[in-house]
């Protein structure tokens, strides 16, 4: 990790490129729902949900320098919490939200007093193991979460009347489930780029570097690390939430081992530690993956492929190469 | 059935569970004891070996019994092969890296997966076994194959033991275990004892993956359950201890046979499955501390 270049301290503000590039990239994903065709304007809202999973798990992995083999506890926690609220109680989508995050919340503070007294591989192991308990949960409760086959919410009677020609829009109607989706991510992203210029941020940022040096400064790192997970899982249950909202899905396939895997492949691939490197490694594998779909029917071999790949000869991932060589000034 | 009979058909699940996974417990074992990696692709070595144990003994239909040696003998070098293979093309590149070598084997683990699905199929299938007579006991009969798995494998455990303990290569592995780089020193080519204990520990998972498919059939997802029996095993046992992984393995083996008599589930797999999870936060050196290296 050594020799990686820092992001610059936030107090000099005279840099604007940052700012300018996230407020960017925001403006376009805006933009683009109305130019893009049907089938990638539902795409492009699954992507951003992925991605602010995929943001999630990097404020671990990137940022805190902790590798997780279990984040889709957190995220089925999201899912289940909103989707099962919203099934059986009735919730309305944003009561169902609420009750997926902190379903979240409740469950990385839990699963991170216990793990984090562990490190390095053995953390890997634990946080995997924990994973896989909470996916068998969702199979042993086979009557209430439906197993493998899951739950299709109805979520047709949540429509506002947005005065637009169709009459009112469903919370499942392309352009609402498509902003709704990048309101999410535009509030993972903000919550990352302000968190990383703030002193806690640096303090994660040290911790990954070296934690023996940090604990001697002073700095109560289990807290951190605590808090860091915390929020990481809050976030990826944030994005479970979502995703059961909007695609009115709910099953334990997104609780499996694979999709604690598919994060760290997108993190990986875009760039771990970079604000943006989630949502580029997220749409690239999912393009590539649709697209090769088309020829093959087993594309988790591309997966592995990618992910050997990835390790071996690009550990940084796309925007971290880029910005060891070009961009110092990349966030 | 009374409870006699009963207790005993379990003992003998539980035994032949047992001795196939010390074998493949080892194998995870060996592999994190000297290279002080984690291979997530170990189920697919033992899902390798008995899809190979397939491929070989349909080489010769009709003699069961010499397909079977066929495929007791090639299939382990095969996976070995590949297992050297894995290690020189992407492991040693990695410099052992931790983290690093957990998320290429779990990119292995999916190649390996998808590949057998493209190549074999996603269908079961069914080796037939070597011999075939049953025990008959008073109260039920019992496939005599199931005996000599219980045999092979010890034998197989034997020899893994003199080739650890007796031998100058065992020496080498052990002293690279030790001390990496008073080994190296040494002039031990540290390299190549790494790439041939990856090897001999795909090796065993496979030999165990041949050994169970006369009983289960091969099919390219059954690498997942002997993965994680393995993990449990290897982690009660306490991470890089042989001694302690062994007694592990007739622990859980025998309780898990006993088990999956009496009870059957989901929820047994929850409860060990977050036990191992706080044996690894609590007592990382495993439940057998002293014997711990």
């Amino acid at each position: 990790m050594s020799g990686q270049v820092l992001p610059r301290p936030a107090m000099s503000g005279a840099d604007r490129r940052p700012i300018s590039l996230h407020v960017g990239v925001l403006a376009l994903l805006f933009g683009l729902q109305f130019v893009l065709p049907a089938y990638d304007h539902t795409n492009m809202a699954r992507i951003m949900i992925l991605a602010s999973y995929a943001m999630g798990y990097n404020l671990l992995l990137g940022y805190t320098g902790l590798m997780s083999l279990g984040h889709a506890m957190f995220f089925a926690a999201g899912l289940y919490g909103a989707g099962l609220a919203a099934y059986y109680l009735g919730f309305d989508p944003l009561s169902a939200f609420l009750a997926g995050t902190i379903a979240g919340v409740g469950l990385s503070v839990a699963v991170g007093l216990v793990a984090l007294r562990t490190g390095g591989v053995s953390f890997m192991i634990v946080t995997l193991m924990f994973a896989q308990a909470c996916f068998l949960l969702t199979l042993y409760f086979n009557e209430i979460t439906q197993g493998d086959q899951g739950i299709v919410l109805d979520l047709s009677a949540w429509s506002w009347d947005l005065g637009g020609e169709e009459g009112p829009l469903g919370l499942i109607s392309p352009p609402i489930r498509y902003n709704l989706a990048l309101l999410l991510f535009t509030l993972c992203l903000l919550a990352i780029f302000f968190l990383m210029r703030s002193r806690i941020g640096r303090v994660l940022i040290a911790i990954r570097e070296n934690e023996p040096r940090v604990t001697m400064l002073g700095y109560h790192s289990f807290r951190y690390k605590l808090g860091a997970l915390t929020l990481s899982g809050t976030m990826s249950a944030a994005a479970g939430a979502t995703y059961a909202l909007l695609f009115s899905y709910v099953g334990s396939t997104f609780a499996g081992i694979q999709y604690s895997i598919l994060p760290l492949l997108w993190v990986l691939l875009g760039g771990q530690g970079t604000i943006l490197g989630p949502l580029l490694g997220t749409a690239l594998m999912f393009y590539l993956v649709d697209i090769s779909s088309e020829y093959t029917s087993s594309y988790m071999l591309i997966v592995g492929v990618a992910l050997v790949l990835l390790v071996l000869w690009f550990p940084k991932g796309i925007l971290g190469s880029l910005r060891q060589r070009w961009l110092p000034w990349l966030p | 059935m009374s409870l006699g009979p009963h207790l005993l058909l379990a003992f003998l699940e539980g035994t032949v569970s047992a001795f196939v996974l010390a074998l493949t417990a080892l194998g995870l074992s060996l592999v994190f004891g000297v290279m002080r990696i984690v291979n997530v692709a170990h189920g697919e070595f033992f899902m390798l070996g008995a899809v190979l144990a397939y491929g070989f003994s349909s080489l010769v239909p009709g003699l069961p019994a010499l397909g079977f040696l066929l495929a007791l003998i090639l299939s382990p070098l095969v996976v070995g092969a590949i297992a050297w293979g894995a290690d020189r093309l992407v492991l040693s590149r990695l410099n052992y890296n931790p983290e690093a070598t957990i998320v290429a084997t779990i990119g292995m683990l999916y190649i390996i997966q998808q590949l057998v699905l493209t190549f074999y199929g996603p269908d079961a299938h069914p080796v037939q076994p070597p011999i075939n007579f049953r025990i008959l006991f008073p109260w039920f009969g019992y496939s005599g194959y199931k005996l000599v798995v219980v045999a092979a494998a010890a034998a197989l455990l034997l020899l893994t033991w003199y080739l650890l303990m007796r031998t100058h290569i065992g020496l080498v592995m052990r002293a690279t275990q030790l001390d990496r780089e008073t080994a190296l020193n040494f002039g031990i080519p540290v390299a190549r004892v790494y790439s041939m204990i990856f090897a001999l520990g795909a090796m065993l998972a496979a030999v165990a993956g041949v050994l169970i498919v006369p009983i289960q059939q091969a099919h390219y997802l059954m690498g997942l359950d002997p993965l994680l029996l393995s993990f449990i095993t290897v982690i009660i046992g306490g991470l890089g201890s042989l001694r302690g992984t062994l007694i592990a393995a007739f622990v859980i083996g025998l309780s898990d046979g006993m088990i999956s008599v009496f009870f059957s589930g989901t929820l047994s797999k929850i409860i060990a499955t977050l036990l191992v999870a706080l044996v690894l936060v609590f007592r990382p050196a495993g439940l057998f501390a002293q014997s711990a290296r």
